[in-house]
């Protein structure tokens, strides 16, 4: 008869806690710690490098929120898509499509204001969906489809118009130069509301079921469709959001602006994406916090400040800080999984 | 027991893949309150069946009747909302979110569309402790090994239906292939567990390769084989031999075969020899002599270091320490790529994570290796390439015998054939068999053990691991005795040696 010795194994080597070391390097929370240390220890070189230049006014700091606002809201949707394991190229697309339909329906069609922003939110999350929608239901990889996305709503850009229109309709004006006031210093509308779905979304991820799937997901896609969990619902629900996000970082985007362009934001995907990225998001799925994502973008912001204040360096040292930067970070999300592997 | 209305009841049931009927016409079920065992070679269609029932697979013939409704599951999901929840053999469930997570997501106690975290992580304690657990639910998944994950698996599917009233309860729990990661005692734990839901009345469809496990546990079995029902039985009605019969469909000689086969009398001089062979957080320094036609079995308990050994003499891991010699020859060992050029091959015992790739098909897999070996500027002339492909497909009788088939739809123990094949190919001096039969049933087994024996006629020698002291015994010239991350014993087989004679060597952990 065929042997059916069971091994007998020390019972207790399986409910060993992990060693101290272990637990603090596979810690998810690792990585969104080494962002906010490494905004802090930023913030502080910015302080004593550019004191005499106002550095240290509480301004500066706020206007970090208001210059990133639409980056912070479309890495909220890149966050969203990341975290289940995809991508989505078609961010900086739909963005520019916002700013462009917006604009066109404000000021040359006579849309009300209201109405135009419904209306473009409509169109984003519906863009989203129809991705989603293409990824879950012909199986095919989110790289190609969203990357068909890019193309078409580009493409719409220049289908609306091939040259910028610029908004001069009043209520844009107005709601882009409203101010509320902090205390130490004052946040634009678009800076709140990023930071409303900075809010909104960490809800979402933390204390609902559908965020958890979405992790789930990330984590084994396999595993959460068998363990019953409606893996196709949740993809197709992933893109709609960030398509959302997407279309709200056009709106946010075009009140900082003030006008519609074929070629705004062309590439903020891979921005929001470095953002993710840096805010300890891993690409493959599964591990990540909104808040990270949150640091990610202040990160950048803070480069973008720094090289401001610095003067004689030219912009293009935020592109090269941010690729030395997401480096590093891709090396140390490695390390942490390759240590949970062993 | 039984109760005259089956709870479950498949009849006609007809799936096909491209190329492969995996099952048809097969009749199926089951009572409330029995364990029933379904039985069958790999590749006779058994977890195809409970794919089937569980909505991972829709079906292409035959009706579902559930509770004397009839049903189709569209999905996982469906099944369970229906009560059929299922203990995969390999763990499905997310190692990135918590134990406490795994049981309950997608039923997680809510209010107002806000997850009671507090509240699901009592639940989650209470319920790992009812069962006698010893769990931290509050730790990722991925901190526990395997053996855990798997019941963590377990008292999620058995809690569905509990708490929140969402789902019927279970009423069929489907384990495929639960224990064959688990140690005696958690076995028994889970037996444990398994008779206390039958008391409850659920039907438990259980599936294992450990025929002692079976008879120990479970009240009637159908029997499978190649996708069509070749009875139901009470396990009382039939003893083992009557039921290996029925599996294999011929009459068993083959282990019986096995069991008078004389090994090889003769080895040869040395093929590989390790000195002070070591890694930190791996094994312990070791020497280790390996004759020419030589089988060396090793011999421990599960984490004894066996694998990590295997591995250093593949170069799949770095030594701190020590030296191989191959045919005199020092070698650095630093690669799988050192090795495989000294003629070492390797057979992982995580098949389908390190050595084959489902996706590609029967012929690529086997070639892959030899490929490899030649250096990808020199391909494989088609026709050669096709010719070893079919003598191998047919020498280690691998079905279904199409070289196109993808690798990721063939049974378990036609997989392990592939990668076999596919070092067999390569013509080592040395191969490495790591846990070859795990998870694969007796007939396939028998057929891998028989082949080891005629390698080594042939000249080749074999580091045989298996956790199967029985196995060991059968087919090994020596055997190395492992404890904790030590090679602490070599014996050489003989009437003398005997299970228990290993097994107080491991306990003793001393030199004889």
């Amino acid at each position: 008869m065929s042997a059916t010795t069971q091994t007998p194994t020390a019972p207790d080597s399986r409910t060993t806690p992990p060693s101290k070391l272990t637990t603090l390097l596979g810690d998810r929370r690792l990585p969104v710690l080494v962002t906010a240390t490494l905004f802090l220890a930023m913030y502080i070189a910015g302080l004593s490098r550019y004191q005499n230049y106002g550095f240290g006014e509480p301004q500066v700091f706020l206007n970090l929120f208001i210059d990133n606002g639409y980056l912070l809201v479309a890495a909220v949707g890149a966050t969203f898509v990341i975290l289940s394991g995809g991508i989505d190229l078609s961010i900086g697309s739909v963005i520019g499509f916002t700013t462009m339909f917006t604009a066109w329906l404000v000021e040359r069609q006579g849309v009300s204001l209201p109405l135009a922003v419904l209306l473009a939110l409509g169109v984003g999350a519906f863009g989203g969906f129809l991705m989603g929608y293409v990824i879950h239901n012909f199986e095919i990889q989110p790289f190609i489809v969203t990357l068909a996305g890019l193309f078409l709503f580009r493409g719409l850009c220049l289908v609306i118009s091939k040259e910028s229109i610029s908004i001069s309709d009043s209520s844009v004006s107005s709601l882009a130069q409203t101010r509320v006031s902090l205390g130490l210093g004052e946040l634009s509308i678009g800076a709140i509301a990023a930071l409303v779905v900075i809010g909104v979304a960490f809800y979402v991820l933390h204390y609902t079921r559908f965020g958890r799937r979405v992790y789930a997901i990330g984590g084994n896609e396999q595993s959460a469709m068998l363990m019953g969990l409606p893996q196709g619902r949740t993809k197709i629900a992933v893109y709609t959001v960030s398509g959302f996000c997407s279309a709200l970082a056009g709106l946010l985007f075009m009140l900082y602006i003030q006008s519609g362009d074929p070629l705004h934001a062309v590439g903020m995907e891979l921005d929001a994406i470095a953002a993710t990225v840096i805010g300890g998001t891993l690409l493959t799925g599964g591990s990540g916090y909104v808040i990270g994502t949150l640091f990610g973008v202040l990160v950048l912001g803070l480069i973008k400040s720094i090289i401001q204040f610095e003067g004689t360096l030219s912009s293009w040292w935020t592109k090269i800080a941010t690729g030395v930067l997401l480096c590093a970070f891709i090396l140390i999300q490695r390390a942490m999984t390759a240590r949970k592997q062993t | 027991m039984a109760e005259p209305r089956p709870v479950l009841e498949m009849t006609g049931i007809v799936k096909e893949f491209p190329g492969v009927r995996a099952l048809s016409g097969v009749d199926f079920r089951l009572f409330p309150g029995e364990i029933h065992a379904l039985m069958g070679e790999n590749g006779a269609g058994k977890s195809t069946m409970i794919k089937v029932l569980t909505g991972v697979y829709s079906l292409d013939g035959g009706t579902i009747t559930l509770d004397g409704k009839s049903v189709r599951f569209a999905s996982p999901l469906q099944a369970q909302q229906a009560g059929i929840n299922t203990v995969y053999q390999e763990v499905n469930l997310c190692p990135n979110l918590s134990v406490a997570e795994n049981i309950f997501i997608g039923r997680e106690p809510t209010r107002f569309g806000r997850i009671q975290w507090k509240r699901m992580r009592k639940e989650a304690a209470e319920l790992v402790d009812r069962l006698g657990l010893d769990i931290d639910v509050t730790a990722p998944l991925s901190a526990y090994p395997l053996a855990v994950q798997q019941l963590v698996a377990i008292v999620r599917s058995v809690s569905t239906g509990d708490g929140d009233g969402e789902g019927q309860g279970t009423k069929v729990l489907v384990l495929d292939e639960p224990t064959s990661s688990l140690d005696r005692d958690e076995v028994l734990e889970l037996f444990r567990l398994m008779r206390r839901l039958k008391d409850d009345g659920v039907a438990i469809l259980f599936v294992s390769h450990f025929l002692d496990q079976i008879y120990e546990i479970c009240d009637r079995m159908t029997v499978l084989r190649n996708g069509t029902l070749v009875g139901e039985h009470m396990v009382s009605d039939l003893d083992q031999v009557g039921l290996i019969q029925l599996m294999i469909g011929k009459e068993l000689d083959k282990l019986e075969e096995l069991h008078e086969h004389q090994l090889r009398a003769d080895v040869g001089e040395t093929l590989l020899h390790a000195e002070g062979l070591g890694r930190t957080g791996g094994i312990a320094p070791f020497d280790l002599e390996i004759k020419k036609g030589e089988v060396v079995g090793l011999a421990g308990l599960l984490g004894s270091g066996r694998t990590e050994l295997a591995r250093l003499l593949f170069g799949a891991d770095q030594p701190d320490s020590g030296k191989v010699t191959v045919d005199d020859k020092q070698v650095p060992m630093n690669a799988p790529n050192d090795a495989i050029g000294a003629g070492v091959a390797f057979c992982s015992e995580n098949r389908k994570a390190e050595g084959l790739v489902p996706d590609l098909t029967v012929r690529e897999n086997i070639i892959l290796a030899l490929q490899a070996a030649r250096g990808w500027t020199r391909p494989i002339p088609a026709a050669q390439r096709d010719e070893l492909v079919a003598k191998y497909i047919k020498a280690l009788d691998i079905r279904p015998a199409n070289p196109e088939a993808r690798v990721g739809q063939l049974s378990g123990g036609n997989q392990q054939k592939v990668l076999l094949a596919r070092w067999l190919i390569t013509q080592p001096k040395l191969l490495i068999l790591d846990e070859p039969t795990r998870g694969i049933d007796i007939g396939a087994k028998a057929e891998i053990q028989k082949l080891v024996v005629s390698l080594s006629e042939d000249g080749m020698s074999v580091l045989y691991i298996a956790a199967e002291l029985e196995e060991v015994l059968r087919l090994s010239h020596t055997i190395g005795v492992l404890r904790d991350r030590k090679l602490v014993a070599r014996l050489t087989n003989g009437p003398e040696i005997t299970p228990s004679r290993i097994l107080e060597t491991i306990a003793s952990g001393e030199h004889q």
